[in-house]
């Protein structure tokens, strides 16, 4: 994808209930490649800027499958295949005393999963974004809520997109280069 | 009960009113980037960190003589080490409770203990791993634990508790360190905006890996978050059962019982909700967190430490009750010698650090008093330390023959490498208050009311 000179237009709210309200609209007046930014978790921001699409689950699900299994499999390989040791007639595949082990390594597994599947999905690390260069983003940490039209998305263009994010009442809004 | 009546007794908040979003940010994030080093916590570093000096020193020594220098000798063979390795992973585990168990429990008080209580964890979990380490008497061969190929061609023995513990703790430091790190993101984007000093504003910057709040971020994020709480639930309550299975799986009298595993686990939570409260306490009040770290908290965690000290003193009935009423000899012995043998006084000390004093946690104006709820803490402490060496060394040192019984006297080298842990403990709590937010920013934030959108 050619990388567009402009990133797209940032509108800055004073609160969280603001920003839910700007979303709805945005959504609602047809932009579809919208993004919003908040100092905490929002419930229900993500549903209104339109995103849905959540893998962490199966990633973590997968993680713990293969923990699990490959856990038990690599007990009973390593004590029932690749050096069994007869002790009294006792059964090689002494399943009851591979629990703890399989436990913990889907534990393990699906943990890290979860840790390592969030940041990728997320992009994570990312040291340049384009949204880095608006000064005022840095209170996007503290106590600001930011909205975001892409300029990817087919209904932005400049002028238009300045006057419907203007009509949102947004405390500023800058144009953020990529 | 200031005011009248106890039916009009009102809970204290969870954070004191007046605060938003900024403010919250600015006070947490303030110890970290603006206030001075203190006079206090300079000593305090510097005295905690001579401590861990002299547990290097020991180990340094340990390793040119070997464990002959410590106390331990047959038949006590499993000494301090084990004692102080049980006691340091008890208390890690209030860490993950408050974190991930409280977290799915939704009981949002938690927010504002949860982050240094997770370090808590983890700096215990670090404690404690020195000890098994040690103890293996040849810690450069300590890989042998691990399923790693080797020229040998054996593998590990997964039949032995033992090696299920490797395995538990190993997990648990991973999963803690993960989990800990994951609820930090977003406060180290906090801290990289907050910060003018551009060397803290790149490393804040690095760590923070680009976070920058975004609704699809957090949407994923908080189900990582909620998915590792729920991982970390059973996992915390697995570690000292598996701690507890090295004890209860063998035969020595006073061990073979199975009562060990939940009675490990109510101990861990008894002993590290006690060490919360000794750290929380003197926290809040030097660094005027009582906005956040409020009265409620303290109760709380008070509340706590009753229920589950009242699960260890079932524990310990039943233990002896078993003992009496088993029939077994060896156990009725056992029984006898913890009351009436040679380290009578550590079990009556015990009894009275672990079920007497903490009852009088049921008044609630000991309850709610720092200064005595942090005395209390540190008697629960002592006596959860007491109970781990009643069960390692007063189990061992007089088994099934009494030609083979013995005494066990700690060495200097056995006191100076466990005060040394302390130190190392309390050297990375100093460390941890000045670097990192000790009180999780972004979730405090989320108890706001304006927090909340439609």
């Amino acid at each position: 994808m050619k990388r567009q000179p402009i990133y797209g237009m940032l509108a800055e709210f004073d609160s969280a209930e603001h920003l839910m309200e700007a979303c709805h609209a945005t959504n609602k007046a047809g932009y579809k490649k919208i993004d919003a930014y908040s100092p905490f978790p929002i419930e229900g921001l993500a549903e209104a800027i339109g995103f849905h699409k959540n893998r962490v689950p199966l990633v973590v699900l997968l993680g713990g499958l293969f923990g699990g299994i490959g856990g038990y499999t690599m007990q009973y390989w390593m004590s029932a295949v690749d050096y069994p040791l007869n002790i009294g007639g006792r059964p090689l595949n002494s399943w009851p005393s591979f629990i703890v082990i399989t436990f913990e390594m889907t534990i393990l597994f699906a943990g890290l999963s979860a840790a390592l599947g969030m940041l990728a999905l997320n992009g994570l690390p990312m040291p340049y974004h384009p949204v880095f260069n608006v000064p005022r983003f840095a209170l996007a940490t503290k106590d600001r809520f930011f909205l975001i039209i892409f300029s990817s998305d087919p209904k932005y263009d400049k002028a238009g997109t300045r006057a419907f994010l203007t009509g949102l009442g947004p405390r500023s809004l800058t144009e953020v280069p990529s | 009960m200031a005011d009248g009546s106890q039916y009009t007794v009102k809970t204290p908040p969870v954070i004191e009113p007046g605060h938003t979003f900024g403010t919250i940010g600015e006070k947490i994030s303030a110890i970290v980037l603006t206030k001075p080093l203190s006079l206090g916590w300079i000593a305090g570093t510097l005295l905690m960190f001579g401590v861990l000096q002299m547990m290097l020193f020991a180990i340094g020594y340990l390793f040119v003589k070997g464990t002959g220098i410590w106390g331990v000798t047959i038949p006590i063979g499993w000494g301090f080490a084990i004692v102080n390795f049980v006691w340091w992973i008890g208390i890690g585990h209030a860490g993950t409770l408050i974190s991930a168990i409280l977290c799915l429990l939704r009981q949002s008080w938690r927010n504002s203990i949860n982050r240094f209580a997770e370090a808590m964890t983890l700096f215990a979990v670090s404690c404690a791993g020195i000890f098994p380490l040690i103890h293996t008497g040849r810690p450069w061969l300590a890989y042998w634990l691990f399923p790693l190929p080797t020229t040998m061609g054996v593998w590990p023995q997964f039949r032995s508790p033992l090696l299920w513990d490797v395995f538990a703790v190993s997990t648990y430091g991973t999963i803690s360190l993960v989990f800990w790190f994951v609820g930090l993101i977003p406060d180290l984007a906090t801290l990289r905006d907050r910060a003018e000093n551009p060397l803290a504003r790149g490393i804040y910057g690095m760590l923070a890996m680009g976070w920058r709040g975004s609704a699809r971020h957090w949407h994923r994020y908080e189900t990582a978050y909620l998915l590792l709480a729920g991982l970390a639930t059973p996992l915390v309550l697995s570690v000292h059962t598996v701690v507890s299975f090295d004890f209860a799986v063998g035969l020595v009298p006073g061990w073979h019982t199975t009562i060990f595993p939940p009675y490990f686990v109510a101990g861990a939570i008894y002993s590290g909700f006690a060490m919360v409260l000794m750290l929380a306490i003197p926290i809040r009040a030097i660094y005027g967190l009582e906005d956040f770290i409020t009265d409620r908290h303290l109760q709380n965690s008070a509340k706590v430490m009753l229920a589950t000290g009242l699960i260890v003193a079932y524990g310990y009935f039943i233990e002896a009750f078993m003992g009496w009423y088993g029939g077994d000899r060896y156990d009725a012995f056992t029984l006898w010698n913890r009351l009436h043998g040679p380290y009578k006084v550590s079990y009556w000390m015990l009894l009275l650090c672990n079920i007497v004093i903490p009852q009088v946690l049921w008044i609630r104006k000991l309850r709610t008093s720092p200064v005595w709820l942090f005395l209390i803490s540190g008697v629960v402490l002592v006596g959860m330390w007491l109970e781990r060496f009643i069960i390692v060394v007063v189990s061992l040192h007089r088994d099934f023959l009494t030609s083979s019984w013995g005494m066990y006297y700690p060495t200097k080298w056995d006191w100076m490498t466990y005060i040394g842990t302390l130190g190392q403990f309390l050297f990375l709590m100093f460390l941890f208050l000045r670097v990192l937010p000790a009180i999780s920013i972004f979730e405090m934030r989320t108890l706001l009311p304006e927090a909340k959108a439609e």
